[in-house]
């Protein structure tokens, strides 16, 4: 029989303990339930910030799902704790449940915590701590928006209140923030950091009023909050107030059964996070370790390490907290790590700073001016990775080094030792990322996540994760190349810079130019990748002269090779929108031709079996009946799928199916680096499955929302949000830019999201360039796609008006009448397929294909 | 080798019904050629037949060159799953990863091929 472990509090700790408990304890001596105040599972709450411009709140979700239907593993929702019995070891919950414990642990968190002034209960004050408050938050402004500016009021400067303020300027609203201090951000940075940060958050439009305690807040008279009152007798206007003073453990029922509480509030634990009681631990935000409460997921997370671990009868301890933080906020870095302070006696503090940058950066050194003790790093924290697993050991050189702008300091490469912490949050360490490299084979960035877990949690670290895999694949003298093939040493991004700027327009010019040698003809590699680049640096038809001998296996005969050799051909159906007398011509091509037909996942219908000397023939009827290509075969643009949108259906707020058409004729023929699909759905209910799409478009009551990013595939992902409540120029205006940065960028046969990954930046930095035009190319790129819009041709009608384009399809050149005698056809379902080889033989005859008669290539052909 | 007196040279088109770096395939009795003509002039030729994937489409792979032993050599790539042959020899130089089907041989028949009067003859 196992013993019976009781967790009380859900949260992001919880969900670590949990995770670590089942990981280890193979041999199942514990069974877990999980109690939980709030009504869903545990969340990242770090992001929540993000549930800003994600809504979805599954897209906070934390680790793997799988973990809560361990049959070991019972998470009860929405019902808080209100009773703890030590003496019979059993908790009592709000909805009358009762749970026997031989080990509970206290995961309840913190609360954020409400000054005593009068006010705080007006409609418009929030706290900020919860998806609920987030969304309660983001509903209020969206309405108080829809008539007037909403000035926004955040109390507190500290990391919470920044994010808030930057979130509440993300919903449009004017904002200030109220610090009591001297300075924001005061726990974690000094007064010279706070001066720079203050001017980098004045940049993003957000005011900041320093030594600004609230007194009261006011209401307005059309009811709700309506501005505040200050110490000094200041007043600040506002329709809505968040306050995030700082946060109070949960330590109500530690106190209520008599366990030790610390003096500033938490429940006291010794450094294996047990409390006073050896069958209860606390763990995370309301525990009081080593004399404080830590109200950051890091040393959380240790706590529950530990915890696991000492469940099962190790002996880890708590090494001290890691307190280093860097804030998330677009456009603001700041990091802070170690003796922030330079409290350590001794300390030596080297600080550069660039005022008119907003750059402020500090090293706190020990007294020899040798071991990193902290620092702060505001305006460029690009040197935090690198620095931070550094903490308490020596600098090679000269420290200043790396507080220098990049590329102006030459900080010496930091050789990191194998037992240095790089992801804190999954306490993941240089030697566990080297290993997955050298004893797990791991290849790349992606790979090496999914084997450690590094950088899955935040993300800070994943900028020093790929410096040390790319490192260690080098030592492995595994190439990290970036290299095309060997015919070209440029990666494909550097090759389509050369090719447009140099203005070459063949493969000829291309390889004497940029190649490796001067008589190397190109591969299977780059001859594609070439053909994709002058596609559209210099237009031209897909079989125009030599670019025909530069086309992958599809393009080379504008078809789908399968695998007998044969074809397959896909007609354009813009949006999925069809006439009856459409399905009609295109059943009767089928029909007449003998192709097996199949529906498409982008909402068109694929007809399978055609021979290559068919392909002209078959296109001259559907170019009759009015169809185009529909590039099926290309690395371009694939399909824009829609659901049937607001025309028909009950509850579509948008015509999607008249925004998808109008996009696909838009891109159609686009060549990129790999396929592209869109998606455009009519309301919320999201039917197109947008956001599976490297394009997804959902519409709202106010506009569009787009998203990028969406791949099926091998490697799934949801699409991102980029942009919110677009009208229809913008967003068409957006999605122009975002397709031909892909295409000019991205490398070979890489889909968008491994490419937004790429971009420095990532998502940011793509909407940077696309929505801000960073870079200064927005211009250029809405040329290029107004130019292709222009000369947009459909290739198939092209090539039936051209008769050498069409002596290509000749099956044989010495007797193009004569049809490959290698196809062979069966029966099946109704249709045609393949035979197989045993069937071409007549070895073994399937007995359900009798006769095992073989159609095809002597198939009655009307024309 | 074969004496030259003992082939029997087939025409099977005009040189001008080949277009540079893009495959063709012929019928050679019952056998399918692929013939390839190259940007220095050159005509080759080797099987139709792909023996990874087992279907008759050689000629509408990729023409290309790799580097051998100081030397560069006309290649193809076959269509279907993009092994490399060498087209003056047939050897195939990169199985990418797969074996031939049906325990077929990796490399590809040649035959030889001359230009004559602006046709193109193979050799059997």
């Amino acid at each position: 029989m196992n013993q019976h472990l009781v967790v009380v509090g859900g949260g992001m700790v919880a969900q670590r303990l949990v995770e670590a408990l089942r990981d280890r304890d193979t041999a199942g001596t514990w069974r877990i339930t999980v109690l939980a105040e709030e009504p869903r599972r545990p969340y990242d709450r770090v992001a929540l910030t993000s549930y800003f411009s994600g809504r979805d709140a599954d897209d906070l979700a934390l680790g793997d799902p799988e973990l809560w239907s361990d049959p070991l593993v019972t998470l009860v929702r929405d019902d808080a704790v209100t009773h703890i019995d030590r003496d019979a070891k059993t908790v009592t919950t709000a909805h009358g449940r009762t749970e026997h414990y031989d080990h509970l642990v206290l995961a309840t968190g913190s609360s954020a915590w409400v000054p005593p002034i009068e006010g705080t209960d007006l409609p418009g004050v929030f706290v900020y701590r919860t998806v609920d408050d987030v969304a309660e938050l983001r509903g209020y402004v969206e309405k108080l928006s829809e008539d007037r500016v909403v000035k926004g009021a955040v109390l507190g400067g500290g990391l919470l209140g920044l994010e808030a303020a930057g979130a509440l300027q993300a919903l449009g609203a004017r904002t200030t923030v109220l610090q009591v201090g001297t300075h924001l951000m005061s726990t974690q940075v000094d007064l010279g950091g706070g001066e720079a940060l203050r001017r980098l958050i004045n940049n993003l439009g957000v005011g900041v009023r320093l030594n600004a305690m609230t007194t009261k807040i006011r209401p307005h008279r059309r009811g709700g909050v309506g501005r505040l009152e200050l110490a000094d007798g200041g007043r600040v206007d506002a329709d809505v107030v968040v306050i995030a003073a700082g946060v109070r453990p949960r330590d109500e029922l530690g106190r209520a059964s008599g366990l030790a509480i610390g003096e500033r509030g938490g429940i006291v634990v010794d450094d294996t996070c047990l409390t006073s009681d050896l069958d209860i631990s606390a763990v995370g935000e309301v525990a009081c370790i080593q004399g404080a409460t830590i109200g950051l997921v890091a040393p959380g997370y240790a706590m529950a390490e530990i915890t696991a671990d000492r469940l099962l009868g190790g002996t880890s301890e708590f090494p001290g907290a890691d307190t280093a933080t860097k804030l998330k906020l677009s456009g603001v870095d700041v990091a802070s790590f170690g003796d922030a302070f330079g409290e350590t006696p001794g300390a030596l503090e080297i600080v550069w700073a660039d005022p008119v940058g907003g750059v402020y950066k500090k090293l706190v050194m020990s007294d020899d001016a040798r071991t990193l003790l902290g620092g702060v790093l505001v305006g460029d924290a690009s040197a935090y990775s690198s620095l931070r697993p550094m903490l308490g050991r020596e600098l090679p050189g000269d420290p200043a080094a790396f507080l220098l702008p990049e590329g102006g300091g030459g900080a010496p490469e930091l050789e990191l030792p194998d037992d240095a912490a790089v992801c804190s949050c999954n306490n993941v360490s240089a030697g566990t990322i080297r290993g997955a490299v050298t004893d797990h084979g791991c290849t790349d960035l992606g790979a090496v996540k999914a084997c450690t877990k590094a950088g899955t949690s935040c993300g800070s670290c994943l900028p020093l994760v790929k410096k040390l895999v790319t490192t260690e694949l080098a030592a492995q003298g595994i190439e990290v190349s970036t290299s095309l093939c060997e015919h070209f040493a440029l990666s494909r991004a550097q090759l389509y810079d050369a090719v447009r700027v140099s203005g070459v327009s063949s493969f000829t010019q291309v390889i004497e130019r940029f190649g490796t040698r001067a008589d190397g003809r190109g591969c299977d590699i780059c001859k594609p990748t070439v053909a994709s680049i002058l596609a559209t640096t210099s237009p031209a038809h897909v079989l125009e002269g030599e670019r025909a001998t530069l086309q992958d296996t599809n393009d080379h005969v504008m078809a789908n090779l399968q695998k007998d050799g044969s074809y397959s051909v896909v007609p354009r159906i813009a949006g999925g929108e069809v006439t009856p007398e459409g399905l009609i011509a295109i059943g009767e091509v089928a029909k007449d031709f003998g192709l097996y037909t199949k529906i498409t996942g982008g909402q068109r219908i694929d007809m399978f079996g055609a021979r290559i000397d068919q392909l002209p023939l078959i296109w001259q009827r559907l170019v009759d009946a009015g169809f185009e290509s529909g590039h099926a075969y290309g690395k371009s643009l694939r399909t824009v799928k829609s659901c049937v949108g607001s025309t028909w259906c009950r509850f579509g707020v948008q015509d999607s199916v008249a925004l998808a058409v109008m996009l696909e004729l838009r891109y159609r023929g686009l060549r990129s680096p790999h396929k592209i699909k869109l998606g455009v759905s009519g309301c919320a209910r999201e039917c197109a499955e947008a956001r599976g799409k490297d394009v997804g478009v959902i519409a709202t009551d106010k506009g569009w929302n787009v998203y990028v990013g969406g791949n099926g595939g091998f490697t799934p992902r949801h699409a991102q949000l980029l942009a919110e409540d677009l009208d229809t120029e913008t967003l068409v205006r957006t999605i122009d830019r975002f397709l031909l940065y892909y295409v000019r960028t991205a490398d070979r046969l890489q889909r968008t999201a491994p490419w937004i990954e790429d971009v420095e930046g990532g998502l940011d930095g793509v909407r940077a360039v696309v929505m801000e035009d960073s870079l200064g190319i927005a211009a250029d790129l809405d040329e290029q796609m107004a130019q292709h819009v222009v000369e947009y041709e459909d290739e198939w009608r092209a090539t039936l008006e051209d008769p050498e384009k069409l002596r290509r399809f000749a099956s044989f050149v010495n007797a193009p009448d004569t049809p490959d005698p290698s196809l062979a056809y069966v029966p099946e379902r109704g249709q045609s397929r393949p035979a197989t080889a045993d069937e071409r033989e007549g070895a073994s005859p399937t007995p359900h294909h009798e006769p095992v008669l073989v159609a095809g290539a002597r198939l009655e052909v009307r024309s | 080798m074969t004496a030259l007196d003992t082939i029997v040279w087939t025409t099977v088109c005009r040189l001008d019904d080949l277009a540079p770096e893009r495959g063709a395939a012929a019928l050679l009795g019952a056998d399918q050629v692929a013939l390839f003509r190259l940007v220095d002039g050159r005509v080759l030729a080797v099987q139709q037949h792909d023996p990874f994937s087992d279907a008759f489409v050689i000629s509408r792979g990729i023409v290309g060159s790799r580097h051998v032993e100081d030397a560069e050599v006309p290649t193809v790539a076959s269509p279907m799953y993009k092994q490399v042959f060498d087209l003056t020899t047939g050897l195939c130089l990169d199985v990418a990863g797969k074996t031939p089907a049906r325990d077929l041989a990796p490399d590809l028949r040649t035959w030889p091929v001359r230009v004559r009067d602006g046709l193109v003859e193979v050799g059997s």
